[in-house]
């Protein structure tokens, strides 16, 4: 690839042709499916006038849900992204029978509908459910790490907002896996080897060696496990119990207000989310460029 | 959200030695594979099985009945037609937006490729409201297109909408990383060697990424014909007329017929794992082409 | 070479498209009539019956105005509404509630604001009422509106903010508190207060309550429509659970109207007007008895299917809350009592 140059043009010469069809082609697409929608979302939020954003913003009922999305979905993200290491971990690096019929079904939430997911989930995690009639008995207090919020796990799944997990880890764990795979597939064995060699033990090696230039990878997998999880709405409608204040997603909150005709409180709700999840993602790449800089582009 | 932020659907499976595997020691192997055969066990298989099982669990003349049913029928028309449009509309698209973003230096290229994956980040619930936004009877455009007579929300133009908003990166975002990996050298070579664009284009520049098109539009595939949040919002829910699969499996399972859902959902199960069979046996088959041509 | 292959694979892909959408577009213009019924959750069987029964009798009395078929839509009666305000052209609307079809006249001006005075009976060709549906035996003893707030009682409602019978649940239990507690405003809050704190499980709609009660067994009892119910002991069978009949419930009148604005730009007037009056025919009523709603005409049903209904004292919200468009504002609008008095427990 040519190296930016410091003479103030809009693009570097080529003598590849279709550069304007190609991005004619992308920006108008581009504008049409993605840009003046959502611009027209922000329009219809605007619209509003300052005191009724404010009134939709800061009713309790928007922020629990924005919580409930928010914090079930960072959860959901820090649960794949450990077993996705380990996962993409036992993938690379151990051979094992079915170790291929694995490999492939880590992608099945990609190719799975969201509804179909849900409704098996619920059905799985109900009360009366296969896993549900197992975990009734296990009751136990349940805190989540770094969010604050405590659960009194009162042996059900389906329908607490643990239920909105369940779904989310689903629809996340294939980002991490596929993110992390390949940079482990990469890794070269003879650091290792050094490491080794040279009298580390195979924790240090695995936290000094291992895992700094996977971090990236890592972080991006979580990022993207996040982003797809705060919005997920198929899959959790059916297994959340949609109580509000408790287990009403935010995406739930937005359907609701379109169906009590208020367009521009939808709009608000709509347009929180997507500036909050846009931040953290925004927040997310600026640590993983860090990280990029300081161990390398792996 | 910039370079490289993709989901890369290709694992490259090169053969590894066993020598490889050196380090834990085998007690801990054993733990860690059965520690990710249990999660995915609990999390991703049992939800499948359960599809299967739900669906057989009234026997295959309910099961042939659920399916050749008018509506379901109907249902599977309208998935497919919507799928047949959207997909083809985002490879075009996503090839052309590659060939721009990975063959050309220019400014607000980190921007560009951030917007084409926007959509991914957007719930789909709001994919779908902001073409009501737009193109309801309240919306923007609304009186006029009432004016002219035309449907776009609650028919299929809106569907379809709907459907390419939330598909939009999916083709992009496996060529574009793939692109820029292999540079524009073979194409500069053809061309200086007298090669019509177009002939660079369909035998040099697509032969080489190939396979990342082919799972970008796998991918792309899967998530049209599965997308239930924003078209929920657009379709209007007629039966026989906007409802499409994810919806109908959701109107079946509300009027207890649990069986006759799931035999459908079946349907989309059976996709998804031809998906993954197509994939495997292609990574199987090539894998080693495959690797070759995506190592960065 | 791979040229060819690939050209011809774009040329096909091309050729395709062009043929679906042409295709897609042919199949929306066929000439024969269509109706668009946009009706609530639980009306799913009863309209399955009531559309080929009409059809039936139409189609013979005019060969020349066939109808071709009756096209559904079910879904959470505020969710309906805002998608027939949103532009789908539904000929008629049958909602759980004359405040949703309200919202479609003010809104969309498809139809004229004293719609409800078109037809008979406020519009409501059949009439329902809430009933507890319970697990077999009643484990846990509850007779009536005052057992709900027993500690340990979980009950399955739907959400009022967007689903028409969870609004009547509402209501029937504020009805219940007005005559319990004398109108003392303090305690009829206190005890909706503690009937929502109640609710473990809050569906969007009057069916996915019923399957979250039925299918996933969460709950004690379920506030449900007496059709509802009914349609609950079929398809479950009447070992699973009873039926309990409150002392004093809520007159639910369902109500159907013509949505002018589209059944004129799509010429179907007349059929639709005819399918509306339909239902208040004697052949419409027995179809209505028979799928366990309470006809306007009882004579006109199976006496069997007239059995089945509870007597009970019931209450019209003309009575106790003055209309739909009291109600609505105070109870359900944002910040309504609702709002006010939900605050479930962690």
């Amino acid at each position: 690839m040519t190296a930016a140059t410091t003479t103030f043009r809009w693009r570097e010469p080529s003598i590849l042709p279709g550069f304007g069809l190609a991005l004619g082609i992308t920006v108008t697409a581009l504008s049409l499916i993605v840009l003046i929608p959502l611009a027209a979302l922000f329009l219809k939020a605007a619209s509003a006038g300052p005191a009724d954003i404010w009134a939709v913003a800061t009713s309790p009922r928007t922020l629990a849900a924005l919580k409930l999305s928010f914090s079930a979905a960072l959860f959901a993200a820090l649960v794949n992204a450990v077993f996705g290491l380990i996962l993409a971990w036992v993938l690379v690096r151990y051979d094992f029978p079915g170790r291929r019929l694995i490999d492939a079904a880590v992608d099945l939430p990609f190719a799975l509908p969201t509804a179909v997911a849900g409704i098996s989930l619920a059905a799985i995690y109900a009360p009366n459910g296969w896993v549900g009639s197992l975990l009734a008995p296990l009751a136990f207090k349940l805190t989540i790490p770094f969010t604050g919020l405590s659960f009194g796990f009162d042996g059900k799944v389906a329908y607490t907002p643990l239920g909105v997990m369940v779904a989310l880890i689903f629809i996340g764990l294939p980002f991490v896996v596929r993110t992390v795979q390949p940079v482990l597939e990469e890794l070269q064995s003879d650091v290792e080897e050094a490491a080794a060699l040279l009298g580390a033990s195979r924790a240090r090696t695995i936290f000094r060696v291992i895992l700094p230039p996977v971090l990236p990878a890592l972080m991006t997998g979580f990022v993207l496990a996040f982003a797809r999880a705060v919005g997920e709405y198929g899959s959790v409608i059916f297994i959340a119990g949609n109580v509000p204040m408790v287990s009403e997603i935010a995406p739930l909150l937005i359907v609701i207000r379109l169906e009590q005709f208020d367009y521009a409180g939808a709009a608000v709700v709509a347009t929180m989310m997507l500036l909050i999840s846009f931040t953290l993602i925004l927040a997310g790449n600026l640590i993983q460029a860090r990280a990029r800089r300081r161990f390398g582009d792996v | 959200m910039s370079d490289a932020i993709l989901p890369s659907a290709v694992t490259a499976t090169p053969a590894r030695s066993p020598s490889r595997a050196r380090g834990e020691s085998p007690a801990v192997q054993v733990v860690l594979i059965a520690v990710s055969l249990a999660f995915l066990l609990l999390f991703l298989l049992l939800p499948l099985v359960t599809v299967f099982i739900e669906a057989a669990a009234k026997g295959w003349e309910a099961y042939r009945a659920a399916i050749t049913e008018p509506d379901a029928l109907a249902a599977i028309r309208l998935t497919l037609l919507v799928a047949a449009i959207a997909v083809p509309f985002n490879i075009v698209v996503g090839i052309a937006a590659a060939w721009a973003v990975a063959k050309f230096e220019f400014r607000g290229k980190n921007l560009l490729i951030s917007l084409i994956d926007l959509p991914f980040s957007v719930s789909p619930v709001i994919s779908g409201l902001v073409f009501v936004l737009l193109f309801g009877a309240q919306g923007y455009f609304g009186p006029w297109l009432q004016a002219n007579d035309l449907k776009i929300v609650f028919a299929l133009p809106g569907l379809i909408l709907a459907t390419v908003f939330v598909t939009f990166p999916f083709v992009a975002r496996e060529l574009i990383p793939h692109m820029q990996s292999l540079g524009s050298s073979d194409d500069e070579a053809a061309l200086t060697l007298g090669a019509s664009p177009w002939r660079v284009f369909f035998c040099v520049t697509l032969p080489n990424v190939k396979w990342s098109l082919f799972y970008g539009v796998l991918l792309c595939n899967a998530r049209a014909m599965g997308e239930f949040g924003a078209v929920a919002v657009v379709s209007g829910k007629i039966r026989g007329l906007t409802n499409t699969m994810p919806l109908h499996i959701e109107i079946l399972y509300n009027e207890y017929m649990g069986a006759a859902a799931f035999a459908v959902a079946s349907l989309l199960a059976g996709l998804a794992l031809v998906t993954l069979v197509l994939k495997t046996l292609l990574e199987w088959r090539y894998g080693d082409a495959i690797a070759a041509s995506r190592r960065h | 070479m791979t040229r060819p292959v690939y050209s011809r694979l774009l040329r096909a892909g091309l050729v395709l498209g062009a043929f679906t959408l042409c295709f897609g577009v042919v199949a929306g213009a066929r000439a024969q009539t269509e109706l668009l019924n946009v009706s609530y959750d639980p009306t799913r069987e009863l309209y399955r019956e009531i559309n080929a029964a009409f059809i039936a009798e139409w189609n013979a009395k005019h060969p020349d105005k066939k109808i071709a078929t009756i096209r559904q839509s079910h879904g959470g009666s505020g969710a309906q509404a805002r998608t027939v305000i949103d532009g789908l052209n539904a000929d008629v609307v049958t909602l759980a509630l004359a405040g949703d079809i309200d919202a479609v006249a003010e809104r969309s001006k498809k139809l004229p604001l004293d719609w409800q005075k078109r037809l008979p009976h406020n519009s409501s060709p059949y009439t329902s009422t809430i009933v507890f549906l319970v697990r077999k035996g009643n484990p846990k003893a509850i007779k009536d509106w005052g057992d709900l707030v027993k500690p340990g009682v979980q009950i399955i409602t739907p959400n009022p903010k967007t689903s028409g019978g969870a609004r009547w649940n509402y209501l029937a239990a504020w009805a219940y508190a007005e005559k319990a507690f004398n109108k003392d405003e303090g305690k009829v809050r206190d005890y909706i207060a503690k009937l929502l704190a109640n609710v473990p499980v809050l569906d969007t709609g009057a069916r996915g309550a019923t399957t979250t009660f039925t299918q996933r067994g969460i709950g004690d009892v379920f506030l449900s429509w007496e059709n509802e119910a009914f349609l609950a002991l079929k398809e479950f069978g009447a070992d699973k659970f009873d039926i309990v009949v409150p002392s004093l419930s809520i007159l639910a009148e369902p109500p159907v109207a013509l949505v002018d604005g589209n059944v004129d730009a799509k010429k179907t007037r007349e059929q639709a007007q005819a399918y509306l009056e339909f239902l208040y025919t004697p052949k419409g009523q027995a179809i209505i008895a028979k799928n366990f709603y309470r006809p306007r005409n009882p004579e006109a049903a199976d006496a069997k299917d007239i059995a089945n209904f509870p007597k009970v004292e019931l209450v019209t919200i003309d009575d106790v809350f003055g209309s739909w468009k009291k109600a609505q504002p105070t109870h359900f609008g944002d910040g309504g009592t609702f709002d006010q008095l939900y605050k479930p427990a962690r």
